[in-house]
């Protein structure tokens, strides 16, 4: 092979550059993040379930929330009736954070553990948190 | 062929370093606006696009003029354009990239860049442009290697890239058309709400276009045993002359249309741009230096003798260029914003790190085409020995 | 077996297309929308053809009778205080006549009037350039005539600033949070890079509310349906003479002006 020397060298380089990542956190793997969901709103509900069933929030939140924004920004639509046709005022900020007040403990720590970044709250403002 | 731009002189590799460090002053202060905000330009609530659609909208004009090559030496078979054609196409290649590098540096949301496809909405021009614009830099890319390419081989074109090379004609002018259409459909904006806008921008394209062509070929046959052909640099010369007569006429118009209506809406931005509104006149200095550099050229260009002397027709094309790039590539926007909507005069000046990021953007542009036209004279350096294919 | 370059690139260009197209279905099974629920419209809700408002200029005397309508929109939307003319941010603001009525001035209108602060806001066009030159739809026109904002799809290209004739929108040049003195918790506030302007209180329609602005105003905005003979800008429009903004240019403002001096005539 002609260069064949330099070639594998470079090769060798290659596949540690692109390996990286899984060879630097081999062996440390990241507990699975836990979601506080005792918040004093919470607390306070007679019956603790949230819009949707929490295996179906759990997965599809994102997309529900898609949904949600374009129905009240776009089609004026502000009220849910869930799967079990209770009804829901449509808004982040005053219907899912006003449960939720606890971002940090919440949204923040799985959206960290997946490395999502969301643009929510550059817009929407997060309840206020007491520090913790 | 894109190894031949691996290889050159010491002055090359200058350059292109030169190039690589404008980027990179560039792209630092790009930073710097993505993290800020477009609060750090000089634009305002009340002339809210600036600098950067400014120089889109001149460099459009650049990258629509290849078709001023196309059209003689494809349609009329004018051989005279053999060699220079290529110039053309690769011209509008890296003048089509720089159109969309100053848009895409002109978003507020950069990121969602991909909404104007994921919601296409036929009834904005700008979406039009979107697709006018890439379409165009698609063509020119595929038509300028593929005949590079077959050239190279001393073959012929594949016949597939006849139909291509077709289409690039209206594409062409299309792209033009629709970049004035951004303009011209506007209500309220007097300046813009103009019939012969579209007519404007072709007329100045073709002269601002071929114009650079010219010294580009100049500074091609300085830099390498490539020669474009005097009989082409006059043929252009000629181009530059109708086209800049057209606008000049044109830009007339527009002046007789203001000031004999007598409608206030319609002459203000005028007075703005050449003798100053209420005590505001920051581009007046700019627009007379425009005015006078495109009589200069005029007088040198529409005389023969002068033209025919290869100096002062370089000269003559520095001019139109930097004249049009004065009324198109500032005034034309700027000039759409005063008065604002409530007859009040906002000036627009540029930031410095607003100018280093037009620079970079240039810049960009400029080691685009400067690695093409490396493959380009490479390429035809070393077939210039063979006999003519045509 | 072997396959040549040609035959591999054609292999590989088919399987992509594929892949594309097969997630896309495979998406589609599981559309995710959870069973059985559905969306309303708020049975409280204010609806109409097509919104508009009357200003009564007449009615606003003191600088207290504007400050107070700016502040009830301004505050309630998290609307920011920057500063500096560059990088404002209004939804409703007051100018001149000159400047809010270009064209239709003359030299010997009462003082009055020369001198008056005029309402400016959106004016919630029937016939919107902004809306027709928008490239992703983030702004658009509802069924009942507002001209609406989706900042969450606005790319920030500004073509609706250039087109609006009224100078009506306003760009985040920088972010708007620290100019915000209190925040509403209840609204989001805007980001850098999107363009705002009045919404005609989308929100507060939906919950069966009158725009804030209107309601702060002692009767001096009047908001109703266009569309119905029998609603009260319906009534104020066919009882008073009433202008609108550039009315050439055919946009069909939906904001109307009384114009009147409000008993200030000598000063």
């Amino acid at each position: 092979m002609y260069d064949g020397g330099k070639i594998i060298v470079g090769l060798i380089i290659f596949v540690g550059l692109v390996t990286f990542p899984i060879l630097y956190n081999m062996g440390k793997p990241a507990a699975m993040p836990e979601l506080k969901l005792n918040t004093p709103e919470i607390q306070q509900l007679q019956e603790k379930h949230c819009v949707e069933s929490k295996e179906y929030m759990r997965a599809n939140h994102m997309q529900l929330l898609n949904d949600w924004r374009d129905w009240a920004v776009r089609d004026g639509k502000r009220v849910y009736v869930n799967s079990e046709g209770k009804h829901f005022t449509i808004s982040l900020q005053d219907t899912c954070m006003h449960c939720h007040s606890n971002k940090k403990e919440f949204c923040d720590r799985c959206h960290t553990y997946a490395n999502v970044k969301p643009y929510c709250w550059s817009c929407h403002l997060a309840p206020k948190e007491k520090e913790t | 062929m894109l190894e031949k731009a691996l290889t050159g002189s010491r002055r090359y590799w200058v350059w292109i370093f030169f190039l690589l460090a404008v980027i990179g002053t560039g792209f630092i202060c790009y930073l710097r606006q993505f993290d800020y905000g477009l609060g750090i330009t000089g634009m305002s609530r009340d002339v809210s696009w600036g600098f950067y659609i400014s120089q889109f909208t001149f460099l459009v004009g650049v990258a629509a003029s290849a078709v001023m090559l196309v059209i003689p030496y494809y349609l009329h078979d004018y051989k005279t354009f053999g060699k220079v054609v290529i110039l053309g196409e690769f011209l509008a290649v890296s003048a089509v990239t720089m159109c969309i590098l100053f848009i895409f540096v002109d978003l507020g949301q950069p990121m969602r860049v991909l909404n104007v496809i994921l919601y296409p909405t036929p009834n904005s021009i700008l979406f039009w442009d979107m697709i006018v614009l890439n379409g165009y830099l698609f063509l020119n890319i595929v038509i300028g290697w593929t005949t590079l390419g077959a050239d190279r081989k001393g073959v012929p074109p594949p016949g597939w890239v006849k139909p291509l090379i077709y289409l690039s004609i209206p594409w062409a002018i299309s792209i033009h058309t629709v970049t004035a259409f951004l303009y011209a459909g506007l209500p309220g904006r007097h300046f813009w709400l103009t019939a012969v806008m579209a007519a404007r921008f072709l007329a100045s394209a073709f002269a601002s276009g071929p114009a650079l062509l010219i010294i580009l070929c100049l500074i091609v046959r300085k830099v390498s045993k490539f020669d474009p052909g005097k009989e082409a640099v006059q043929a252009l010369g000629k181009i530059v002359t109708y086209a800049m007569f057209a606008n000049v006429f044109l830009l007339g118009l527009e002046f007789f249309t203001a000031f004999y209506s007598q409608i206030p809406g319609h002459m203000h931005p005028f007075e703005y741009l050449y003798v100053g509104l209420e005590g505001h006149g920051k581009l007046v200095p700019l627009m007379w230096i425009s005015s006078i550099f495109a009589v200069v050229a005029l007088i040198m260009l529409v005389n023969p003798n002068m033209r025919k002397k290869e100096s002062a027709l370089a000269f003559a094309c520095v001019t139109v260029f930097i004249s049009l790039w004065i009324d198109k590539g500032f005034g034309l926007v700027v000039g759409g914003f005063v008065p604002n909507p409530f007859e009040g005069v906002t000036e627009y000046w540029p930031t410095l790190p607003e100018a280093l990021i037009t620079l970079g953007v240039w810049a960009i542009g400029f080691l685009i085409l400067s690695i093409l036209y490396k493959v380009a004279v490479t390429v035809r350096e070393e077939t210039s020995s063979w006999p003519s294919l045509h | 077996m072997s396959i040549n370059r040609r035959e591999f690139l054609k292999l590989a260009g088919f399987s992509t297309v594929m892949g594309l197209t097969g997630s896309s279905v495979v998406d589609e099974l599981l559309k995710t929308k959870a069973e059985a629920s559905q969306v309303l419209v708020d049975e409280k809700a204010l609806s109409a053809k097509r919104w508009a408002m009357v200003i009564d200029t007449s009615k606003f005397k003191t600088e207290e009778d504007y400050k107070s309508v700016i502040q009830a929109c301004h505050s309630i939307h998290n609307v920011p205080d920057i500063g500096n003319p560059k990088d404002e941010v209004k939804w409703i603001w007051t100018d001149t006549y000159e400047h809010t009525f270009p064209g239709q001035e003359n030299e010997y209108i009462p003082e009055g009037i020369k001198h008056k602060p005029f309402l400016l806001l959106c004016n919630h066009c029937y016939n919107p350039p902004c809306v027709r030159v928008c490239p992703t739809k983030a702004t658009f026109k509802r069924k009942d005539g507002i001209v609406m904002m989706d900042q969450h799809r606005c790319i920030g290209c500004r073509f609706c600033m250039a087109a609006c004739p009224f100078g009506a929108r306003s760009f985040n040049w920088r972010d708007p949070r620290p100019f915000i003195k209190e925040t509403n918790p209840e609204y989001p506030t805007r980001t850098k890079g999107v363009v705002e302007k009045c919404t005609f209180c989308f929100e507060r329609l939906a919950r069966g509310l009158k725009p804030a602005c209107v309601e702060k105003s002692n009767g001096g905005l009047i908001f109703g349906d266009l569309s119905d003979p029998k609603s009260e800008v319906r009534k104020v429009l066919s009882a008073h003479y009433t202008i609108r903004r550039k009315p050439e240019i055919g946009t069909q403002p939906s904001v109307y002006y009384i114009i009147g001096t409000g008993g200030n005539e000598n000063a």
